[in-house]
């Protein structure tokens, strides 16, 4: 996008001067901290800076101090983030597993695909509930909150923990699901699918919802193939980019999952946020029929490769080598890099890439030329995985104002109001 | 305790300091319906100048120590302060960082702590239930 601040259209306030307004870096909204320097002349946005770091705890560094065991970093990956609390340990495992030469029986893996997929249920609602509540319609974050109990219920059952599963673990899966728990997740499903043509008509079909979000923070195909985005963030700017489809591991391969697009919804992609709510809510459907499939084709067998404990750790310390690890998270894609020596019980390198880290960048071209009203939507609208802000300080003509993340909040929420006037 | 022990509308405060979403998102979850805490009146505030009880979440990280002091000043006495998790309490699984200074007790002072890695929300419920206890007692000394 071309910057011409002498020639731009600005729909009020044209000529005022530039004021810098700094967001975060805690606010309630968004869960973690983060900070936004913006630019705005009038309601329009100059220009952003990000700062992060607010959250670093140095979990890589945590886990190579040879300290600790691969099993215990196994816990800790997956207190990287507690939304995608099984994608970090699957990328995990499976980057220590081709470094130290593991199989993981066909069951296993198809167990930890259902478990993924019902995180991105979980995920995926629980953004779409975040993103109806940054545009004033708590009715909707209340709605779709309500549904995500019974994904949470169903992980509860499969796995014991409603958040961190602690499902995978080197060579397979610590939890087998039992026969009695079949009917259960079916039912589950069944549900889900009954709610879903609810769900898309409550969002898409909605004209306030549409009037918000559609042409609000455009992520054009270009930039987002150029600024690397993954994960919704690329799909819903027409790139067909899933890890699933394009380098499937454990049991994807047998699923045929096809990346997902507004066109499948018979829409031209634009990138903007309706586009994304598109993509995560078909993504839902798409899950459903993922963990339909794995349920039909479970195979029988044994769920690890290591049943003893004390057996796998003594083959992990002998194990050398390197292993890349990677998973499609409800975000995108997150990639674990490992290399084991042998004789050590910690890696001597572990790398982390979360799907974030990726997207964060694109949000420079969304901001760009957007409304104040429309900073939480669109700061919402790639799913980030770190948390935002709290207050904003205006200085406006030497004098200091100070917005609360309520009034931002009510500035979106006028925004709606007149938009439906 | 029973509901009578409401004497007023409680307003919470949620501060991350470097968690991982997990308490946040149950935070959120005891909010909306399944829970639904409003019903009681505990709700969650946009400002610690208008909160009751701060819920903190995390390991506190270098660059959070210093804006948990201060969101801790900002909030009107009386407050109550709950930690909801394992590592705001006791650091958990984050130890020997360069970058966590936390437990957040080390920071400010902790009225309560809600253990679990995240705690259910019936926990983080009952954790503000038992700060509503403490605002008490310091209300009757007032």
């Amino acid at each position: 996008m071309e910057r011409n601040p002498e020639g731009e259209n600005l729909e009020y306030g044209a000529l005022e001067e530039v004021f810098e307004v700094p967001i975060g870096p805690i606010h309630p909204a968004l869960k973690e901290p983060i900070r936004f320097t913006f630019q705005v002349r009038g309601e329009r946005i100059v220009d952003v800076q990000i700062r992060t770091g607010f959250a670093h705890r140095g979990i890589e560094f945590m886990g190579m101090r040879q300290g600790r065991n691969l099993i215990q970093i196994l816990y800790l990956s997956e207190r990287i983030c507690g939304i995608c609390s099984v994608s970090h340990p699957i990328a995990f495992t499976q980057a220590v597993e081709r470094a130290a030469g593991i199989e993981v029986p066909p069951r296993a893996q198809y167990i930890r695909v259902i478990i993924s997929e019902l995180e991105r249920i979980h995920s995926h609602l629980l953004w779409a509930g975040v993103a109806a509540h940054e545009l004033g319609f708590d009715t909707l974050l209340h709605l779709t909150w309500r549904v995500r109990e019974k994904v949470l219920d169903i992980l509860e059952e499969l796995t014991g923990n409603r958040i961190n599963y602690a499902i995978p673990i080197f060579g397979g899966v610590r939890r087998d699901i039992t026969p009695e728990q079949y009917p259960r997740v079916w039912e589950a499903i069944r549900y889900y699918r009954g709610l879903l043509e609810e769900l898309l008509d409550a969002f898409l079909r909605d004209p306030t919802v549409e009037a918000r979000t559609r042409g609000v923070g455009i992520l054009e195909p270009k930039e987002a193939e150029e600024l690397c985005a993954v994960g919704p963030t690329a799909r819903a700017s027409g790139l067909r980019k899933d890890v699933r489809q394009d380098r499937p591991y454990l049991a994807y391969s047998d699923f045929e999952v096809k990346a997902i697009t507004p066109a499948d919804y018979g829409l031209t992609p634009v990138g903007d946020v309706y586009d994304k709510i598109v993509v995560r809510l078909l993504e839902v459907g798409q899950s459903l029929d993922i963990i339909e499939k794995a349920l039909e084709n479970m195979p029988e067998g044994e769920i690890t490769s290591f049943p003893k404990i004390p057996a796998l750790l003594a083959h992990l310390k002998k194990a050398e080598g390197e292993g890349l690890g990677w998973h499609e998270a409800p975000r995108g894609e997150v990639i674990h890099y490992v290399r084991l020596v042998s004789g050590e019980e910690s890696p001597l390198i572990w790398k982390v890439k979360a799907p974030t880290y990726s997207n964060l960048l694109s949000w420079y071209p969304m901001f760009e030329d957007q409304e104040v009203a429309d900073i939480p939507i669109i700061a919402a609208c790639i799913d980030p995985c770190i948390c935002c802000m709290d207050r904003v300080y205006i200085v406006r003509n030497g004098k200091e104002e100070t917005w609360t993340k309520e009034e931002l909040l009510r500035l979106s929420w006028e925004k709606t109001r007149r938009m439906r006037r | 305790m029973g509901l009578s022990a409401f004497k007023r509308a409680l307003w919470v405060f949620h501060v991350a300091t470097g968690s991982c979403n997990g308490c946040d998102i149950e935070i959120v979850a005891a909010l909306t319906p399944r829970y639904d805490v409003e019903r009681f009146g505990i709700r969650l505030v946009g400002t610690p100048r208008h909160a009751d009880v701060l819920l903190i979440t995390g390991p506190v990280t270098r660059m959070m120590a210093e804006r948990l002091k201060r969101i801790y000043e900002q909030t009107p006495d009386p407050k109550a302060v709950v930690v909801v998790g394992g590592c705001g309490s006791t650091s958990g699984v984050f130890y020997e960082s360069y970058n966590l200074v936390g437990p957040v007790d080390r920071i400010i002072p902790v009225d309560v702590y809600v253990p679990g890695c995240p705690p259910r929300p019936e926990a983080i419920i009952d954790g503000v239930v038992k700060a509503v206890a403490k605002l008490e007692k310091l209300g009757a000394k007032v």
